[in-house]
């Protein structure tokens, strides 16, 4: 697949249809692969990479890269182009400098998954049929990969991409996966319980930041956060109740955007599982006003910017919610 | 060499927090490593390092520096420090032990950081000899021996002993202190261990790796590389690999405004972050290019140019493991190499 990708990106390069190429590059180790940008078949041969690792959605790159002048090809995952599409409908990208492969995709790991699964010091990886063979310092492990997948993969919305100027690969189909079990479960608690479950989560956070920086949702240009003009800049929360909010926040500013490509919870260095702040809101936006799923479009209205007379009234989200 | 039966680990760490905290690395609700206040029935974690550095026990996150409170025309100043509590930091790898040599550089040179200073004494650090280092280690490139750590004491861990010997004045008063608890050991299985761990650390990927040509003698060939565009290309301008790092120490100071006084903090930095030394005509460094060069050129350039060529990098590989888009010093020491050496 690999050597496919690189065939494409320089025939793309030498027929002038591109300028660069915004891709995976190998890295020091078997998985850790950097988004980078391509401008010759040299580079292309010498680092672009495609596997089981390039995990990282580059879509939101192309907020900046679709400004810098000249056309970007950028490969993209089934997922990944959910959040084009919505990075589109919101006016983020110049589709006209963009031109898009959709890449087959049959779920990814990360080191954080392996770790957790208990493997660590790895040296090599590779497929082997259905299974990851990974080497380490103190030995090799043989996993199959769906057990190796990342917890968002396990969740996969399916292999369809939902737009592409061209496509690598079969068309894949949409799947239907139990998103919701898990919300489902926090919701059942009782509310101190759930408190004090989030409440311990979010004590982690060292507010890096990342969560929102790597966020295609969160293209603000400058984050209220960050703005020290803005009155509620906060490099330092007061308290740790205040940090916690900023993620319940967050997640109020991308309900309704939030495609669930599950970046967040992939970068955040102190694993806190912030997909499931972000999929109560889906899962509750289904519920009052339909099913939908952001990014499956790049145009059109959505439930929470659009008024239809069936809305539901406050009184009936708050019923709906379980408060009767 | 004084040594105690694993089975008495518990009273070890009673002994250790007796008069004061004792803080060890155990596993949290993700399963990773932290450094946690002990109580009873707690357990050392297993892995490797704890994903925060033990930095954080001499330089916090934030804190609380002094407050101004308002009264009619006058100012009243406060200082809100109370007398801080003795602690032990244990199970502190070999890499954080050498973080702090590097801290004091900067918190106890003149002018001497009093808020840093009192808790580096009221800390006792004792290490933990690594004995699996994993791919992303290389402390030893920074002269760091991880089976012979540093600190006011160190310990090894073998199948049924926890080994342990006084490196400090420190140290000597707290084996004083669990004495009951020790008995005299003969050090032939520590050697064993330090020979054992030598040979997998001469295995590890980057045994080879050095920031040798980096310092101040190439402060403008690395500066003007061409490279550090490609190099901070996808970087998020996130803080996660500041945040993590052992030795960063940048810091920002702010005034809150309580309504009727004012609270003045102090909150670790990033350079990575768009307000990094924002200064009244603006900020200096405009670019996530110059944010990104700047953290770099202070740990491989600036920092061994003021500080008798030691860098401000341990080697202990948490921005490695921890970078989202997978870009870190190692990577960015490699790709200048061939810039500064022409």
């Amino acid at each position: 697949m690999q050597s496919q990708l690189i065939e494409r990106a320089k025939a793309l390069l030498a027929d002038g249809t591109v300028d660069r190429v915004l891709g995976w590059k190998a890295g020091e180790f078997a998985y850790d692969m950097t988004p980078a940008l391509f401008s010759s078949a040299q580079e292309l041969d010498e680092g672009f990479a495609y596997d089981a690792f390039c995990g990282a959605n580059l879509s939101k790159y192309l907020v900046k890269e679709s400004r810098k002048g000249g056309r970007v090809l950028a490969f993209l995952k089934p997922c990944d182009t959910y959040s084009m599409n919505q990075l589109l409908k919101e006016h983020r990208i110049l589709r006209e400098n963009v031109y898009l492969i959709g890449v087959p995709c049959q779920g990814k790991t990360d080191v954080e998954t392996l770790r957790a699964l208990g493997i660590t010091s790895i040296t090599a990886a590779r497929q082997e049929g259905e299974d990851l063979v990974v080497e380490t310092l103190y030995g090799q492990r043989r996993i199959p990969l769906a057990e190796a997948m990342a917890e968002r993969c396990k969740a996969c919305k399916g292999k369809k991409h939902m737009i592409y100027d061209e496509r690598i690969g079969e068309e894949g189909e949409l799947e239907n996966p139990d998103r919701f079990g898990q919300v489902a479960a926090l919701e059942a608690m009782s509310s101190e319980e759930r408190f004090a479950f989030w409440r311990g989560e979010l004590s982690r956070c060292i507010r890096c930041n990342a969560c929102r920086n790597v966020c295609p949702a969160c293209t603000c240009e400058q984050c209220v956060f960050d703005n020290p003009a803005s009155g509620v800049d906060n490099k330092a929360a007061a308290t740790s109740f205040e940090e916690n909010m900023f993620h319940i926040i967050r997640a109020f500013h991308v309900a309704g955007r939030c495609t669930d490509c599950g970046e967040c919870s992939r970068v955040c260095p102190q694993r806190i599982p912030l997909h499931l702040l972000n999929r109560k809101f889906i899962k509750d936006i289904n519920t009052f006003y339909g099913e939908y799923q952001a990014g499956e479009e790049a145009e059109g209205r959505t439930p929470l910017t659009a008024y239809t007379e069936g809305d539901v009234e406050p009184s009936v989200v708050y019923t709906k919610g379980g408060n009767d | 060499m004084k040594k105690l039966p694993l089975s008495q680990m518990p009273a070890l760490y009673a002994a250790m927090a007796q008069g004061g905290a004792l803080y060890l690395p155990v596993d949290n609700a993700a399963g990773d490593a932290q450094f946690t206040r002990w109580q009873e029935g707690m357990e050392l974690s297993r892995a490797l390092n704890t994903v925060r550095s033990a930095k954080d026990f001499f330089f916090p996150q934030t804190e609380n520096l002094v407050s101004f409170r308002m009264q009619g025309k006058t100012i009243e100043i406060i200082d809100p420090r109370t007398e801080g509590e003795d602690f032990v930091l244990f199970g502190v790898r070999a890499c954080d032990a050498r973080s702090f040599t590097i801290l004091d550089k900067v918190f106890l040179a003149d002018p001497v950081d009093s808020y840093y200073k009192s808790r580096r004494e009221h800390g006792t650090v004792v290490t933990l000899a690594c004995t699996r280092p994993e791919e992303t280690c290389f402390c030893q490139s920074f002269g760091i021996d991880p089976a012979d750590p540093e600190g006011d004491a160190a310990c090894w861990l073998t199948e049924d002993a926890l080994y342990i010997t006084a490196r400090t004045a420190k140290g000597e008063a707290l084996l004083a202190r669990l004495d009951g608890l020790l008995e005299d050991a003969d050090p032939a299985p520590v050697e064993a261990q330090k020979a054992q761990t030598a040979a997998i650390l001469a295995k590890l990927p980057l045994a080879q790796f050095t920031t040798r040509s980096f310092g101040g003698d190439v402060l403008m060939k690395a500066f003007d590389s061409p490279k550090w565009a490609s190099l901070s290309e996808a970087c998020l301008g996130c803080g996660t690999c500041t945040f993590v790092c052992p030795t960063c120490q940048c810091y920002d100071i702010r005034d809150f405004d309580t309504g009727h006084g004012i609270q003045r903090y102090r909150c670790w930095d990033s350079c990575m972050y768009s307000d990094f030394t924002k200064m009244a005509h603006g900020n200096p460094r405009t670019s996530q290019l110059e944010r990104f060069r700047q953290r770099f050129m202070h740990k491989l350039v600036y920092f061994p140019a003021n500080n008798d060529g030691e860098y401000g990098c341990v080697g202990c590989g948490r921005c490695l493991a921890k970078c989202p888009i997978s870009m870190n010093i190692v990577k960015v020491a490699k790709a200048l190499e061939g810039d500064v050496h022409e």
